[in-house]
């Protein structure tokens, strides 16, 4: 479902992203770990067509994401870093301006609503207004608007950031239940999430894919290392070192 | 796909236009033009004094000053606030082209300031319960006087597609705004006509046709002349173009 090829990215004359590629099917789960700043983000903006690369390909459900852009969005969902919302609005109105950008009206729309309050457990505030929001609530939101379609592709930056345990713990289980039939790829810094939802974990840094495999086969890849945190803290640097 | 396309920036003007009455900018705003166009009207113009039924010289010859503080004032939040949010983030991973939201945006601003100028309908009450006024007049007053916000408004699109800060958008909106209207104020083409050498003042006329100002004397007049619409149109095209280069920096 997601293809990406030799991504490259490169801001003024800083390498964000630099010869990354992978693919993810239907079914598949991919984690993205690495340090803050090691193009986590950057990566993911580009796969949803809002960044655009310096070099490489990347396509989405089989439409290519650089020449029909608007085409390839329509099967793919995606929750940014810090999940923006519109303070003005409640979060029915929110989910409804979302779904009518999907292509969906009246019946379905009112469907699809419901459908994202129930798997986001948002009906309590249903018709609240989207500022008074908690940022469980708010994280929620944002989420309930990646899924409206009902995408095929699922982008996720830090989806459990600022979660309290029991949040975190649905969020994972809901991104572990969706990934048995959409392709999802979600940034974390929790490394037992890793363990938890994915299928498949890379670790990035510095712009470029360090360590790439299944979360059993990346706790093996440093001799003399048991847990992912070890592996994770002996391969990658960190920027607190000069 | 042609359904679609307009079914993207309906849904875009409808989120914005909606927005705008949510907060109380807008009725602050709308309250300020209407007492300023009825003031400047009434104690600067001179209107009831004049004895004259014509709204050019009391009434639209104050517009462009006050647009120059208050379109920018509504126009302000169209894109710094969807940067400042990072709504502009979820927008562009949303299957829709930049142009439909620019569209969308822009249109919505448009409705809410001619809400806002026909809510000045009162003085043509007035003025045509005291005395004969002539319909051409006002009817191209009002055009011109529309054009000139629209145009103001685009100009202030553009400026908000730059920054995420809602004051800097303000300002850089009026300075633009009032630079525009300047160039072409007769008073001071006149003055710098006269001081620099001759040789220079095909130039100054030329930089002082593309004023706003220029286009909208002819109009308010009460000469509508097809020139000076598709001046203003042109405006609005450049701006919004800007616009889009602007927001298209935002995600290099």
């Amino acid at each position: 479902m997601i293809q990406v090829q030799n991504l490259r990215k490169v801001f003024g004359s800083k390498v964000a992203v630099d010869d990354v590629s992978f693919t993810v099917e239907k079914g598949q789960v991919l984690g993205f770990l690495g340090p803050n700043g090691a193009g986590k983000s950057t990566s993911m903006r580009m796969v949803t067509g809002y960044f655009r690369p310096t070099a490489g390909s990347i396509k989405v459900g089989g439409i290519d994401m650089l020449e029909e852009p608007e085409l390839a969005k329509r099967s793919l969902g995606y929750l940014p870093e810090n999940a923006p919302l519109y303070s003005d609005m409640t979060v029915a109105s929110f989910l409804g301006f979302c779904a009518e950008m999907r292509g969906l009206n009246g019946a379905a729309k009112a469907k699809a609503i419901d459908r994202v309050l129930d798997l986001c457990f948002l009906h309590k505030v249903r018709n609240q207004s989207v500022d008074t929001l908690s940022k469980g609530y708010r994280h929620r939101t944002c989420f309930a608007q990646s899924i409206i379609h009902d995408p095929e592709v699922l982008i996720l930056d830090e989806p459990t950031d600022g979660l309290d345990p029991n949040q975190k713990h649905e969020i994972r289980n809901l991104i572990k239940h969706m990934g048995e039939t959409k392709a999802i790829i979600f940034s974390t810094h929790i490394l037992e999430e890793v363990e938890a939802a994915c299928t498949r974990a890379m670790i990035i840094d510095r712009g470029k894919v360090i360590a790439d495999g299944t979360p059993a086969q990346l706790k093996k890849l440093v001799p003399g290392c048991n847990t992912l945190d070890e592996v994770f803290r002996s391969i990658t640097r960190s920027d607190l070192e000069k | 796909m042609k359904n679609r396309d307009l079914a993207n920036t309906l849904a875009i003007f409808k989120r914005e236009f909606l927005s705008y009455f949510n907060s109380p900018v807008l009725y602050v705003i709308v309250v300020i033009f209407l007492l300023a166009a009825m003031g400047f009207a009434f104690f600067f113009g001179r209107f009831l004094d004049s004895d004259n039924a014509s709204l050019t010289q009391a009434f639209f010859f104050w517009h462009p000053w006050i647009y120059i503080v208050l379109a920018p004032a509504v126009g302000m939040r169209m894109w710094s606030e969807e940067h400042r949010l990072g709504t502009f983030e979820l927008l562009m991973t949303m299957p829709l082209s930049p142009w439909q939201a620019i569209i969308g945006k822009f249109v919505a601003s448009a409705l809410v300031w001619a809400i806002g100028l026909a809510l000045t309908f009162s003085i043509v009450i007035t003025v045509s319960w005291l005395g004969d006024p002539d319909p051409g007049p006002i009817m191209t007053g009002y055009t011109a006087s529309y054009l000139y916000a629209l145009g103001c408004l685009a100009v202030t699109s553009a400026a908000s597609a730059y920054t995420r800060s809602q004051v800097v958008c303000f300002i850089v909106s009026v300075a633009l705004c009032l630079t525009l209207t300047l160039i072409g104020f007769p008073g001071i083409v006149d003055t710098v006509v006269r001081t620099l050498p001759s040789s220079f003042e095909t130039v100054i006329r030329f930089v002082s046709y593309l004023s706003f100002m220029d286009h909208f004397y002819e109009m308010s007049k009460g000469i509508l002349v097809i020139r000076d619409v598709l001046y203003f149109l042109s405006v609005i095209v450049i701006a919004l173009v800007v616009t889009n280069m602007g927001l298209r920096s935002k995600r290099a």
